[in-house]
């Protein structure tokens, strides 16, 4: 009861100064408290970020903003770092994340040079570091790029099964031997992230008419799959001098990958089978 | 007047929007002619002619909805009236 009666006295006379002197007195202890902290705070890990910015509603030369943050109070990975910087910062910061354990391909940036998903690259401990978009490629706003040509060339590939003849069993799935299977492998994985047709410089050079590897390696996995029947057609639709053999094996697909693939492999394999069909 | 490759783009994407604006009904045709036209003479007078970066955007955002409209199962076009909040 005394103390709602002190409450109420103090928003009585809120509006007088004194009041607030008083006010401010009574917690002297918890001021103390507060000189205190900065000790901890030394303890903490402060980290510059980079970030390019460019917003198309408000029309100027697009710029890499600086954000501090402390890695004590962040998780581990870059794509933390960014939400952080989001809900605390700047809420203006824009990227696209969506699962945030490396399975949706959403959050692929490039991280101090290096094409990558922010799930699934640690912070380096230096001093700073610089986020922007996927390189050349069109962007939208902020970290966000033009998907469309990318995804157009994967529907350009057919990425579905494709049959001559039914189903064994009609109306029921196609079987396929474990053997069979196994040769999915490495390809089947790919989540479509992008990183590795915007680290190639020869998919930079010709966008348009060279596939890139992400395309490519999903050529190959419809071309090696045992379920389809289509496997010389879709040879015969990619066995082009720019479609493919752009690809001069520079392999940068191959270290940017997030998931660990090798698309070059993939197209060098395209490529044999080119050469044998 | 001789034009830039730009401004070529930007007439031929404007040309491209009238052309499909045919293919609809003749009051959908009305409507996204004076919603298109007016869209283009806003950023006509608004933007500088030297914001090459802005303008390539336009362009490009411009080219993918043509895209939309040109689709036949697009019927009409509307816009939404957006407030900018100057950040």
């Amino acid at each position: 009861m005394s103390t709602g009666l002190v409450r109420r006295a103090i928003s009585r006379v809120s509006s007088n100064p004194a009041s607030k002197l008083l006010f401010a007195r009574a917690h002297a202890s918890e001021v103390q408290a507060q000189q205190v902290e900065p000790k901890a705070q030394d303890n903490s890990k402060l980290k510059t970020f980079s970030i390019y910015r460019w917003n198309p509603d408000n029309p100027s030369k697009p710029e890499l903003k600086d954000y501090q943050i402390d890695l004590k109070d962040c998780g581990p990975m870059v794509l933390d770092a960014l939400i952080k910087i989001k809900n605390e910062i700047d809420p203006t910061l824009t990227f696209r994340r969506s699962c945030r354990e490396g399975i949706c391909g959403s959050c692929a940036m490039n991280i101090d040079g290096c094409n990558g998903l922010a799930c699934l690259t640690k912070i380096e401990s230096g001093e700073a570091s610089t986020v922007t978009p996927l390189p050349h490629m069109f962007v939208i706003k902020d970290l966000v790029v033009d998907m469309t040509n990318f995804y157009n060339q994967y529907k350009s590939i057919e990425p579905w099964l494709k049959r001559k003849t039914p189903p064994p069993v009609p109306g029921k799935e196609v079987p396929q031997s474990k053997k069979d299977r196994a040769k999915l492998d490495g390809m089947y994985e790919c989540i479509l992230c992008a990183c590795c047709s915007t680290s190639c410089p020869s998919y930079w050079w010709n966008p348009e008419s060279y596939l890139g590897p992400a395309a490519l390696l999903h050529a190959h996995r419809w071309i090696s799959d045992s379920r389809d029947e289509y496997t010389k057609e879709r040879l015969d639709a990619i066995n082009d001098e720019f479609k493919l053999y752009r690809c001069h094996t520079i392999l940068n697909c191959a270290r940017a990958c997030p998931k660990g693939l090798n698309p070059g492999k993939q197209i060098t394999t395209i490529k044999q089978l080119q050469l044998s069909s | 007047m001789k034009l830039t490759g730009l401004q070529k783009q930007v007439l031929g994407l404007y040309r491209g929007f009238l052309r499909a604006a045919r293919t609809k009904g003749s009051e959908e045709r009305k409507k996204i002619e004076s919603i298109v036209s007016s869209e283009f003479r806003r950023h006509a007078k608004s933007i500088e002619r030297k914001n090459f970066i802005y303008i390539e955007y336009l362009l490009r955002r411009g080219t993918k909805q043509l895209e939309q409209l040109k689709n036949p199962d697009t019927l009409s076009l509307s816009t939404v009236p957006v407030r900018h909040h100057p950040s």
